[in-house]
């Protein structure tokens, strides 16, 4: 019974892969949901590069802005964009969404980009992390551009003049039924971008820890909760168990 | 209790009691705490806080003598744009009214005067009556052959019938305790109001 | 205050008087007589009707805010985990609350299965405790669909269409369920009526029944001696203690032991890494694309791998025999008093074939519950198998070995310490 559950507790450890369909290595990224210039930095990119398509339609304004150590008006002057049907910009309270048109988008882009509210749960902060800095040219692509995490993604690479183009590096492999394939082990860059490559990366990061934090806006409170149920239940543990070696004295 | 597996006579009563008491004491601050997070769950929602949020009004348009609903909290907000005979009507009825100076909180402090308003011209009232919540009736013409002769022109509730003056004062003797209640509300400017924010915040 | 003691007291007698208050404390808590040798296997019955409790409550003040409404569902949860105050606390709670009472129920069915809990006079017990197991794979199922993910709805349109490879009603009686011809708002709609009413329902009157029949003939043990048999001269038993307060400080115990673990997961792993909450539920549900690899949550895991390991014959309607194999795979279980004829109901006091069995079965299940997880490869598919066959054979076996084996002397008395 106890080797069960050994076990149970290795298959849980492994945990569940999320991204499925594409075997390309992921990097891990290492965000930390504490940092909060990080994520200020990375809801001021979101907005700027990804909202116009992407909408993150299940947070607001003003919830951001307070979880994330900004006032209303900071939030007003420097995160709102858009407009609402009547002109006006949108309040505070509302949801982070955009007027992109769904019919239009996906004429342009052939899908209609996706919400990305929980996409940090549903793809994994890692997945994030590589797909941003894993497109490279391919001229095949009605954008230029292939990633080599989301093949044939129908995204163009809107951070591309941060990063600069870069070009694949392919390797030859024979799989198990002897047959050719080529996959990506890396990249080279083409001509450098505004930044450089640790720039570009954190960048990137910034991105991927305001996405993890909109995927999730409760965790900042579930972790302080956490704590002090946790204590208080040790409390609990120690006076049950007082209690129950007293009465348990009568037993012969 | 012979043969019996359990025996309780060689016992500390005290400490048994004492522990008893802690565990009790415990437990129940833990059931406290946790009804917390349930009962406050039922409390106004981020949404119902956003539908809630301040609501500027533009009341340039409004002509004089005509009313404009506005949606506040869900609630009905009239803004009544009286004429001047309207609120020199207002003066005259200190006698048949309940609480002609409005001394009960119905109202913020800057709306505790005859008019009930920061500008007399117009009106700012949930229409909200205070007997029963239902939504009291525009009437503002005179002597309606449904409301009687001494009707001066006001509100009437169609519930249960309680009058008020032009200015959501309730009348003496009716089912409604009190005034219709003032909303927050500023002047942005001499034509633009936000209704849910006090005078003097920005 | 002590006017307002008295006041208590005597509202309290004016209660008894009329409601059999203290017959049913006595009945059931202080002179309810438990032998005094359970041990930790006991544990889980106790908390799994904390689990229950906790999962009504919780379900209640989701309800409030949850929308059955296919344009709304899975906004509707979002709302909760952020605009509600405390909702994702709520969420996480009946999540989470879901995987902990499938935990304890199998964790308690394995009790019985050790100590003989389901033999003669507990038959009864077992099979209240069976039909609670069904209702609850029943609630977890309907349960599931709500959140309006992309594995809520893939997963109710693989059960489903399950039902139509019976033949002949097959597509009826899938086309009934849904009450369409895929999943959709429609089925969301009963599917939540369902979760939050019928089963319930059924679900709290079954354990009140488990538990009266339990208490009819007393608590088995970890020696599998009934206590009954030796009494004192009062009529209580030698080996017995009363339930209040023995047990129920005891269980106290045993409760802040479990909240603790269970507020671990809720507070910092509540997504359990993909197992209790699964990533691609986080993705509204789409008919047009289904996720590229879905499998059930974790506590149906043995039986959907059971379901993929019968290869399909078209002469059975193709998936049929793998329908039918999964659904024997737990009806089985109902018949356990009777496929298990020994005289002997403790473990402690069986041969080593029986213990071999059992940990062969043990084995079998959780090898079952991984694969069911895996995507199927061929090597993957012979070892689900394997261990399908596996898992009848220990019914099998243990029908002729509970008849032949070799057992032990069973002690007059309990052991204690």
């Amino acid at each position: 019974m106890i080797k069960a559950f050994f076990l149970l507790a290795f298959f849980l450890f492994s945990g569940v892969s999320q991204a499925a369909g594409n075997n390309y290595p992921l990097d891990h990224a290492a965000i930390d949901s504490s940092d909060k210039p990080s994520l200020q930095r990375g809801a001021k990119y979101y907005v700027n590069y990804c909202l116009g398509c992407h909408a993150l339609s299940y947070l607001r304004y003003n919830r951001m802005g307070r979880d994330l150590g900004l006032t209303e008006s900071q939030v007003e002057e420097n995160l709102i964009f858009t407009y609402d049907a009547e002109g006006s910009p949108v309040k505070p309270g509302e949801h982070m969404t955009n007027t992109m048109d769904a019919g239009y988008a996906e004429k342009v882009f052939g899908v209609v980009p996706p919400d990305l509210t929980l996409v940090a749960r549903s793809r994994g902060v890692d997945w994030l992390y590589t797909y941003l800095r894993s497109f490279y040219a391919d001229k095949t692509k009605v954008w230029g551009v292939n990633n080599a995490v989301f093949p044939n993604v129908g995204m163009p690479h809107v951070l591309s003049e941060m990063q600069g183009l870069q070009k694949a590096i392919t390797e030859e492999y024979i799989d198990e039924q002897g047959n050719r394939h080529e996959k990506i082990v890396g990249f080279e860059l083409l001509g450098s971008g505004s930044l450089s490559v640790e720039e570009y990366d954190q960048v990137v990061l910034d991105l991927t820890n305001f996405l993890a934090y909109a995927a999730e806006p409760a965790k900042i409170a579930r972790h302080k909760t956490g704590v002090w149920v946790i204590a208080f239940l040790l409390l609990l543990l120690c006076v049950t168990y007082l209690l129950k070696k007293e009465y348990w004295r009568d037993i012969k | 209790m012979s043969g019996a597996s359990f025996d309780d006579s060689g016992v500390d009563k005290d400490r048994r009691r004492f522990l008893t008491t802690g565990v009790s004491v415990v437990g129940a601050v833990g059931v406290a705490a946790a009804a917390v997070p349930f009962v406050s769950s039922m409390q106004p929602s981020e949404k119902a806080k956003t539908a809630g949020a301040p609501v500027e009004v533009d009341i340039s348009k409004l002509l004089p003598g005509m009313k404009m609903d506005v949606k506040w909290r869900g609630k009905p907000v009239y803004i009544i744009r009286r004429t001047s005979e309207m609120l020199a009507e207002l003066d005259k009825l200190a006698d048949v009214l309940a609480d002609p100076e409005s001394t009960s909180e119905q109202q913020p402090d800057y709306a505790r005067n005859h008019y009930r308003s920061i500008n007399p011209e117009f009106l700012i009232m949930v229409a909200h009556c205070t007997h029963l919540g239902c939504s009291p009736k525009f009437r503002p013409e005179q002597a309606p052959e449904d409301l009687g002769a001494d009707w001066k022109g006001g509100f009437y509730c169609p519930c249960h019938g309680s009058r008020f003056d032009l200015a959501g004062r309730v009348y003496s003797g009716q089912p409604a305790p009190a005034n219709m209640p003032v909303p927050p509300h500023r002047y942005v400017s001499d034509n633009v109001i936000v209704i849910g924010e006090e005078e003097g915040t920005a | 205050m002590r006017k307002a003691m008295t006041l208590i007291t005597n509202g309290f007698i004016w209660f008894a008087e009329r409601f059999p208050i203290m017959k049913m404390w006595r009945e059931h808590m202080s002179e309810y007589y438990a032998p005094k040798n359970l041990n930790i296997w006991y544990y889980f019955g106790a908390l799994a009707l904390v689990v229950l409790v906790l999962q009504i409550v919780t379900g209640i003040f989701l309800t409030m805010n949850y929308k059955p409404d296919a344009e709304l569902a899975f906004a509707s949860v979002e709302y909760i985990m952020r605009d509600v105050s405390w909702g994702w606390l709520m969420r996480y709670l009946h999540s989470t609350g879901a995987s902990a009472f499938f935990v304890l129920v199998y964790l308690h069915m394995f009790r019985a299965l050790l100590y003989g809990s389901y033999k003669k006079p507990r038959e009864l017990i077992w099979i209240f405790g069976m039909a609670i197991y069904f209702c609850l794979m029943a609630e977890a199922f309907f349960g599931y669909l709500l959140p309006w993910g992309q594995m809520s709805y893939w997963g109710a349109q693989v059960i489903t269409t399950l039902f139509s490879t019976i033949p002949v009603f097959g597509e009826d009686i899938a086309l009934w369920i849904r009450g369409d011809f895929v999943i959709s708002d429609i089925t969301l709609n009963r599917f939540f009526a369902l979760h939050v009413i019928a089963i319930p329902f059924a679900l709290a009157g079954l354990v009140v029944a488990h538990i009266i029949a339990l208490h009819e003939v007393g608590s088995n043990n970890p020696d599998g001696i009934e206590i009954k048999k030796h009494k004192d001269a009062n009529g209580i038993p030698l080996d017995g203690i009363p339930f209040h307060p023995y047990y129920t400080v005891k269980d106290l115990f045993s409760v802040a032991v479990f909240l603790l673990i269970f507020a671990v997961i809720v507070f910092f792993l509540p997504d359990m890494k993909g197992y209790f909450l699964e990533h691609a539920n986080f993705v509204p549900a789409n008919p047009f694309s289904t996720p590229e690899h879905i499998a059930p949550v974790w506590y149906f895991t043995p039986f959907y791998a059971i379901l993929r390991a019968v290869p399909s014959y078209s002469w059975l309607g193709n998936q049929f025999g793998g329908v039918m194999a999964m659904g024997a795979s737990t009806m089985i279980l109902l018949f356990l008093p009777w496929i298990d004829r020994s005289p002997v109901k403790s473990i402690r006091y069986r041969s080593v074939a029986f213990k071999l069995l059992v940990a062969m079965f043990v084995i079998c299940f959780f090898g079952l519950g991984y694969l069911g997880m895996e995507q199927p490869t061929p090597v993957k598919t012979i070892l689900a198998r394997i261990f399908s066959i596996g898992y009848f054979a220990f019914f099998v076996g243990l029908y002729f070995v509970s008849k032949y084996e070799k057992t032990k002397p069973v002690p007059e008395r309990v052991n204690y310490k």
